[in-house]
């Protein structure tokens, strides 16, 4: 056991005192000092040992000071006299008996043949504890998870102590930074340091710690600088003051450009959503004129295909089905072989989707391509049966599908989160993208999709099999939204009603990019993306202005506080604009037919 | 059949129809005979033939397929809502002047718009105002750009499910997602008392029959011709001269009011309002009233949604998985084969039976030399 990797000030003082007068020196492990201190027969001896793990970083004595709080650490009493510290561990047995952990060393308590002994909770003398104990052991938890092994398991601790503004562990955090390797995690110590200066009572040391805080341009600290600033004021320090203003000030740039940045990009990554979803319908509503309400359903079949894979991956799946159960056998793949289950689902989604799309297209829509209106009713009646159908089969509660760990985590850049899904879900959209366009304008099916979609009798007069055409454009355009569920299910929840959330929004996407034209799709869901963040982000702020409106000032004032569905409903109120000024959205596809 | 004739069966059957329902049905239920659960039932079905109604109104007359009625509907139903929340005074569960959602939510005095709904005649104003404006506004910046067909559905689709996120706020003050309920009075009678039940079951009936005189009248006017001249070929109609989009906004318009009444009369049948009433389904769910009633009849809407929610009612206590499948797949088939509805059956079955007899004439007069199989198709 590598021993004290951290030597804050006041551990080395307690760890001297208590040499001096209790044991004899010699290299503890954390286990060690826990049994000593548990038999210490004085309190301050016993404070005394447990301030020795003061900055440690074994995970074991966390769990042993948990249970000594809680009553669950006993003393045991040999046969011949010798008290030994244990946990009881295992299962307890008819008799009440179990069997016993050394807390000295962790290894289960034998008696003199090697048998271990089973002992009753009831025959045991818990060790005890004070108050004062108490306290000593919290500030040692406190301080154990600064030498944690993960780094953001560090910066979170050194962030509560400096939030906390707490003045006691200014030392354990400057020994900390002394000796600590990472850049973020240094980052956060001085943040943390300069936040516990501010209370300090001498003012050279907060005009350095307004001067740190003005340069690492801390976010956190806004709250802190403006009580700051107003102490100052108020004491009449106007060098302090003009210190806290600035560091305020520059605080306030560095946040100002850190949502301007965080807007752009989740309206970047909100655009590509609709993108994804509406890019089936694209195909479906766009090329082919046909409304199909069930392709929010198509999404939710995508979703559902990945919650599929990676049961299948997993332990297996038991689908019940009017009255029928359908098992299907897991791999039961583990480790980094699991986390390959998203891969394998993405074109088993679009496959699914697919199919699900060129029966409907089969069954239903072919017979419906002269009566629009009536397809987007025949078709809103495949939707219910389909969400009644995922109900039956998976439940009507959310199914959890996990984020494999190359998709989970956040990327920090300049203190801006960027979620890695969304990254994906940007890179994604790009991908698909490109993969349509290559498939549309550079293989001889896209040639014949595009030639039946602009003049169907003139390509079933040159020998093209219009019908079959129809068929795999849909079965196309419904893959596509089952490759959308499949991202989706990354992004939010996975239910029956799944699509029921982006149906809306993907005709709205296509009609604002003008009917027909993939290009305007792309457009319009970056646009409608990106606008709804902004407005987002930035209605909270115009609220409070929206009081001169007679009569229903404060009620518009209410409501804008509810920025994201406020956000929407504006969103869609300017659509409705939009197309006053565009009555065919952004691009046109020029007709010489009237009724087009 | 001539054409007089079936004025005259029309005639009789909507007579026998209206006497049932307005006559018939409370005076049974005065003897008991029919429970006061089933006649609110019913009272809650002719609120929907409304609804449908002004479906069919713009849809199977006007070509206007809009998915927007239901929120028409539920504005109707939370102006009269309002009026009702204010008239049960203190009685409420925190026994304070205003309504029990604005205590919860802090209020202490009731917001300014709230006050004037004490006032019934007001509130059946706003009935009448407040979704005919919505609808002006919609309709007129809708008609004007010349959004038509599906972008039109879309787009009442859109409008519709922006209302209801709105509605679901706390913040609008109109009571959240849980909406209006626990009514005590209207107009002094308590909603509690069968006979004030059994006059707003009669009101709601008188309504539905002179929504459906209003309505068959309008279709037999000029204006009535210009309408369904729309629905079959609009640019032909709007090459002859006429403005078509001004017909439509007004049609529009018409049909939101319907919808509204509809809603008024829902609201204090049914006990409770709320903005799942609005949601995109529920409007999309008339529209399946009416496809299977029969679009471009009148008769037709008001019998499909009395046998839609009576088959609705039973199948979601004897089959709640499967209704959804039913609905569903009710309306696959019936826009496939059935275009006509259920008021088209008649005629088909005629039609259908005409056929088969014919053949079998034919069969019997020259059964010995097998007939030219082009000619027994045609």
């Amino acid at each position: 056991m590598d021993l004290l990797p951290v030597k804050p000030l006041a551990c080395i003082l307690f760890f001297v005192a208590a040499c001096a007068y209790l044991v004899p020196a010699g290299a503890a492990t954390p286990r060690e000092i826990i049994a000593r201190a548990v038999l210490a027969e004085d309190a301050g001896a016993k404070r005394d040992f447990i301030g020795q793990l003061m900055g440690q970083a074994d995970p074991a004595i966390a769990p042993l000071l948990e249970a000594w709080r809680t009553d669950a650490l006993f003393i045991f009493t040999a046969t011949d006299g010798a008290k030994i510290p244990v946990v009881l561990t295992g299962e307890r047995d008819e008799a009440g008996t179990q069997t016993a952990a050394r807390i000295d060393t962790g290894a289960a308590l034998t008696a003199a043949n090697g048998q271990p002994l089973r002992l009753v909770v009831a025959d045991l003398a818990a060790a005890d504890h004070t108050s004062s104990l108490r306290r000593a052991m919290k500030a040692v938890l406190d301080l154990a998870d600064l030498a944690a092994s993960e780094p953001a398991k560090r910066i979170k601790a050194i962030l509560t102590i400096g939030l906390a503004q707490d003045a006691e562990k200014l030392p354990a955090l400057q020994a900390r930074l002394a000796i600590e390797p990472e850049e973020s995690v240094r980052r956060a110590l001085r943040e943390s340091i300069a936040l516990a200066q501010l209370k300090d009572d001498r003012d050279a040391i907060k005009l350095a710690a307004l001067g740190e805080l003005k340069e690492l341009r801390s976010l956190a600290s806004t709250d802190f600088l403006t009580r700051s600033l107003k102490e100052s004021e108020a004491a009449g320090k106007p060098a302090l003051a003009r210190a806290a203003r600035e560091a305020l000030r520059s605080v306030e740039s560095h946040r100002s450009f850190v949502d301007f940045f965080g807007t752009l990009f989740r309206g970047v990554s909100l655009g590509s959503i609709l993108l994804v979803a509406a890019l089936g319908l694209a195909i479906t509503f766009g090329l082919m004129r046909v409304i199909n309400m069930a392709h929010g359903e198509m999404i939710a079949v995508g979703a559902y295909t990945t919650y599929l894979v990676q049961n299948i991956f997993g332990t297996g799946i038991t689908i019940p089905f009017f009255g029928f159960s359908l098992p299907i056998f897991g791999l039961n793949l583990t480790g980094a072989a699991y986390q390959w289950y998203f891969i394998a689902a993405l074109p088993l989604s679009f496959i699914a989707a697919a199919i699900v799309g060129i029966g409907l297209e089969r069954s239903v829509i072919r017979f419906l391509y002269r009566r629009p209106l009536e397809s987007l009713l025949a078709t809103w009646g495949v939707s219910l049966v389909m969400q009644q159908g995922l109900r039956l089969m998976f439940g009507a509660n959310n199914v959890q599908v996990s984020s494999p760990t190359y998709l989970s985590g956040n990327w920090l850049v300049n203190d801006i989160i960027l979620g890695w899904n969304r990254v994906f879900v940007i890179g994604f959209a790009m991908l698909i993208v490109f993969g349509m366009w290559l498939v549309l304008t550079k293989t001889p099916l896209g040639l014949l999709i595009r030639a039946s979609m602009q003049n169907r009798t003139m390509a079933s007069c040159m020998g093209v099999r219009t019908e079959r055409v129809n068929m795999l454009t849909f079965g196309l355009g419904s893959g596509l939204a089952g490759l959308a569920g499949a991202f989706l299910s990354q992004i939010g929840n996975v239910g029956p009603s799944l699509g029921q959330g982006y149906i809306i929004d993907s005709f709205m996407v296509v009609v604002v990019g003008g009917v027909g034209s993939i290009g305007g799709t792309i457009l319009s869901a970056f646009g409608i993306g990106g606008i709804d963040q902004v407005l987002q982000q930035y209605l909270p702020y115009i609220a409070p202005g929206l009081s001169w409106v007679p009569g229903i000032g404060s009620f518009l004032q209410n409501l804008a506080q509810d920025a994201a569905v406020f956000g929407k409903i504006l969103v869609l109120a300017g659509i409705i604009l939009f197309l006053q000024w565009k009555p065919a959205g952004l691009f046109v596809t020029r007709s010489r037919n009237l009724e087009d | 059949m001539s054409a007089p004739t079936v004025r005259r069966y029309e005639l009789i059957a909507v007579t026998v129809i209206a006497l049932l329902l307005i006559v018939v049905v409370p005076l049974l239920n005065a003897n008991g005979v029919i429970s006061h659960f089933d006649l609110s039932r019913y009272g809650k079905y002719l609120c929907y033939a409304l609804l449908a109604i002004s479906v069919d109104l713009l849809w199977g007359y006007t070509g206007l397929l809009s998915l927007g009625q239901a929120l028409f509907f539920t504005l109707g139903g939370y102006m009269h809502g309002m009026y009702l929340m204010r008239m049960i005074g203190e009685l409420g569960q925190y026994k304070k002047p205003i309504p029990d959602f604005l205590v919860f939510l802090g209020w202490e005095r009731l917001p300014a718009f709230w006050e004037p709904f004490a006032s019934f005649p007001f509130a059946m104003a706003m009935v009448i105002l407040v979704p005919g404006l919505v609808a002006y506004v919609f309709g007129y910046l809708a008609f004007r750009s010349r959004i038509k067909g599906v972008y039109f559905s879309i787009l009442t689709q859109a409008l519709t499910y922006a209302a209801s996120i709105m509605f679901f706020r706390n913040n609008l003050l109109l009571g959240g997602n849980n909406g209006f309920t626990d009514f005590k009075f209207i107009l002094g009678h308590s909603l509690a008392d069968p006979a004030t039940s059994r006059w707003l079951y009669i009101a709601t009936a008188v309504a539905v029959l002179l929504a459906f005189l209003f309505c068959r009248w309008l279709s037999k006017t000029k204006f009535g011709l210009v309408q369904q001249a729309i629905r079959d070929g609009e640019n032909r109609v709007l090459f002859s001269g006429y403005a078509t989009a001004h017909f439509k906004l007004f049609i529009f318009v018409v049909a939101a009011l319907l919808a509204a009444i509809g809603g008024a009369l829902y609201t204090p049948q049914v006990g409770i309002i709320n903005p799942g009433e609005m949601q995109a389904d529920k409007s999309l769910e008339a529209v399946v009233w009416v496809a299977v009633g029969g679009r471009g009849t009148l008769l037709g809407p008001i019998i499909g949604a009395f046998s839609i929610n009576y088959l609705k009612s039973w199948a979601t206590t004897a089959f709640p998985d499967l209704w959804l499948l039913i609905l569903g797949g009710l309306f696959v088939l019936v826009v496939l084969f059935l275009p006509g509805g259920i008021v088209s059956l008649p005629a088909r079955l005629k039609a259908a039976w005409q056929k088969l007899a014919a053949r079998s004439a034919r069969k019997d007069r020259d059964s010995p030399p097998a007939p030219d199989s082009a000619s027994a198709k045609s």
